[in-house]
């Protein structure tokens, strides 16, 4: 069970975490200023196995991958949204923190809202409701089941 | 079957005869761009790997152009480590030689190769017909480890141009309407090819301010036809194609614009969305307090000569900082051959040292609180350029210069 942290339509990855921080030296240092612009106290809130959820192309813009690390970083267990740009959706699947396309959540959801996630069966429940959400394509999941496209590296080698 | 410009450069790296959208492919990588944005996070994580190597160093590019010369401790130290590692690894490595994607077009990309650049922008490469697509650093180390990736084949958006831009109208108010009319996720996950006649009015300067700003639609890569304007861009830069394709009669295309090129007018992007672009008119007379002609999309010796000319004899009005930006070393020399920074000095203009400057608003230049800026860089969005209440316009390189005169936004028939 997680809280909802709710978004809007288009958040960019310049949102999610400014330029000016980017050049800091690790995730830890830079998770602090986590959707400074659109909500400051995100960061301070935001709880291990918390959701973020928003509405169409998520992580537009920029293809900083601080963006999704210091999500994960933060503990987010999963971002869902109707739609993701797909640079932030790559590199979210890459470093192994779940995005999930929902169409129907976003509009029957508020922020505070308890949610469970059954990634197997690819379900949300949240206030008594379950929705469905769309599945990763084979090779991605596999990606995402491993941790992350690193881990596979390390596998090869 | 036929297929896609975007079709025929990945089924050549995956070494396969056809692809089709939708396919996930392994393909060699030509090339792999990387700059200060994440490169000290790509070396953090090179560092852990259990058996740490490179596929190529040939085919990799380091190139330091976000944050330089460097603004503080913190950056300097992600600096030095990139410059270390570049080094001790002989890397090609770049530091103040300009802006990655236009280092990257004056000194190594060809059409029909397939590259990774650890920079959204990367789709810029089309130009020339190569495929380029930004990726995160977890993508890019996986690549210079392996020289490999995976690629999902996208869809192809077909847009056919026609005619010729009028008089005073760029390709970045091409592009930007565009964008505004298939919308900041019209092309997400896809390939946005150009051809027809009209890009043949086109230069390579247009063409590069046209597949730079791709992505702002969510587009994967951008690509134009190779014609003769690109073979000549590549011979004078000392290049030759990898390969020259072009679409077949009978590729899929998952939609067709056609657009008429004598129809664009001068347009404004409002904040805080690239789509949100309307005819520049009805923008004039908004306050600004910056304006700022440069970065990756549009800081090429032409727009510097679209500046030029309608500042020159000119002045900047009083309250408003104009930031001058050529986005490469060789572009600055070039403006200062023509004495083009001599008329934004004479002006009144700041003229810089080529790097992304505020167009990603943490190195120089960035504005305060409810501060207004109008660009020619590449975005628009809250905070992109320091405040987070602050506001950013995004225009042609005329537009901006016109505005920056008048102190408010206005084009450049009425200065």
């Amino acid at each position: 069970m997680g809280k909802i942290f709710k978004f809007q339509q288009d958040v960019d990855t310049d949102q999610i975490i400014a330029s000016q921080y980017l050049l800091f030296s690790t995730i830890d240092e830079m998770k602090t200023y986590t959707f400074e612009s659109l909500d400051p106290n995100f960061a301070s809130e935001v709880k291990p196995g918390d959701f973020v959820v928003a509405s169409e192309n998520f992580g537009c813009g920029s293809s900083r991958e601080q963006a999704p690390s210091v999500l994960k970083a933060l503990g987010v267990k999963a971002v869902i949204a109707k739609s993701f740009a797909r640079i932030f959706y790559r590199n979210a699947i890459n470093i192994g923190l779940p995005v999930i396309v929902c169409k129907d959540l976003h509009e029957n959801v508020n922020a505070g809202d308890d949610m469970e996630l059954d990634m197997k069966a690819g379900v949300v429940r949240v206030n008594g409701k379950e929705f469905q959400c769309t599945k990763l394509p084979e090779y991605m999941q596999g990606i995402l089941d491993q941790g992350g496209l690193i881990a596979s590296l390390n596998k090869e080698d | 079957m036929g297929m896609t410009m975007a079709e025929k450069i990945i089924a050549a790296a995956a070494g396969v005869s056809e692809v089709k959208p939708g396919d996930i492919h392994t393909v060699e990588l030509d090339r792999l761009m990387s700059n200060d944005g994440t490169t000290h996070l790509t070396i953090d994580m090179y560092n852990k790997l259990k058996n740490p190597h490179i596929a190529d160093v040939n085919k990799l590019v380091w190139i330091v152009d976000h944050n330089v010369p460097c603004d503080s401790v913190k950056t300097a130290a992600s600096h030095k480590k990139m410059r270390d590692f570049a080094k001790a690894n002989g890397i090609k490595f770049y530091e103040g030689a300009g802006v990655c994607h236009q280092v990257m077009m004056e000194n190594h990309v060809t059409a029909g190769e397939l590259i990774f650049g650890a920079d959204s922008h990367t789709c810029a490469y089309g130009a020339v017909g190569a495929f380029g697509t930004g990726v995160g650093c977890t993508d890019y180390l996986y690549a210079m480890v392996t020289g490999k990736s995976w690629l999902l084949v996208p869809e192809t958006l077909r847009f056919n141009l026609t005619g010729k831009l009028p008089e005073g109208v760029y390709a970045r108010d091409l592009i930007l309407t565009i964008i505004g009319q298939i919308g900041a996720n019209g092309a997400n996950y896809a390939a946005m090819e150009f051809g027809g006649e009209g890009l043949k009015t086109l230069d390579m300067s247009s063409r590069i301010a046209m597949c730079n700003l791709c992505v702002e639609a969510g587009a994967k890569t951008a690509l134009m036809e190779v014609d003769q304007i690109t073979l000549d861009y590549l011979k004078e830069h000392g290049r030759e194609p990898k390969h020259s394709f072009k679409s077949d009669d009978d590729a899929k295309f998952a939609k067709v614009y056609d657009i008429d090129l004598s129809t664009i007018k001068p347009i404004v992007a409002k904040p805080h969305f690239v789509d949100s672009v309307v005819d520049a008119k009805e923008c004039v007379g908004t306050h600004i307090d910056e304006a700022f002609l440069g970065s990756c999309n549009n800081g090429r010796i032409e727009d510097l000569r679209a500046g030029a000319a309608v500042i020159k004899g000119k002045k900047v009005h009083p309250l408003v900082r104009f930031l001058v930006v050529p986005a490469s070393a060789a572009v600055y020399k070039q403006a200062l051959k023509e004495g083009l920074l001599q008329i934004f000095m004479d002006a009144g203009a700041i003229v810089m040292n080529p790097n992304c400057s505020v167009c990603w608003g943490s190195c120089q230049g960035v504005i305060g609180e409810n501060e207004v800026l109008i660009s020619t860089g590449t975005r628009n969005f809250k905070g992109r350029a320091g405040h987070k209440d602050s506001f950013v316009y995004l225009a042609s390189a005329a537009t901006v210069t016109a505005s920056a005169i008048k102190g408010e936004i206005a084009t450049a028939d009425m200065v």
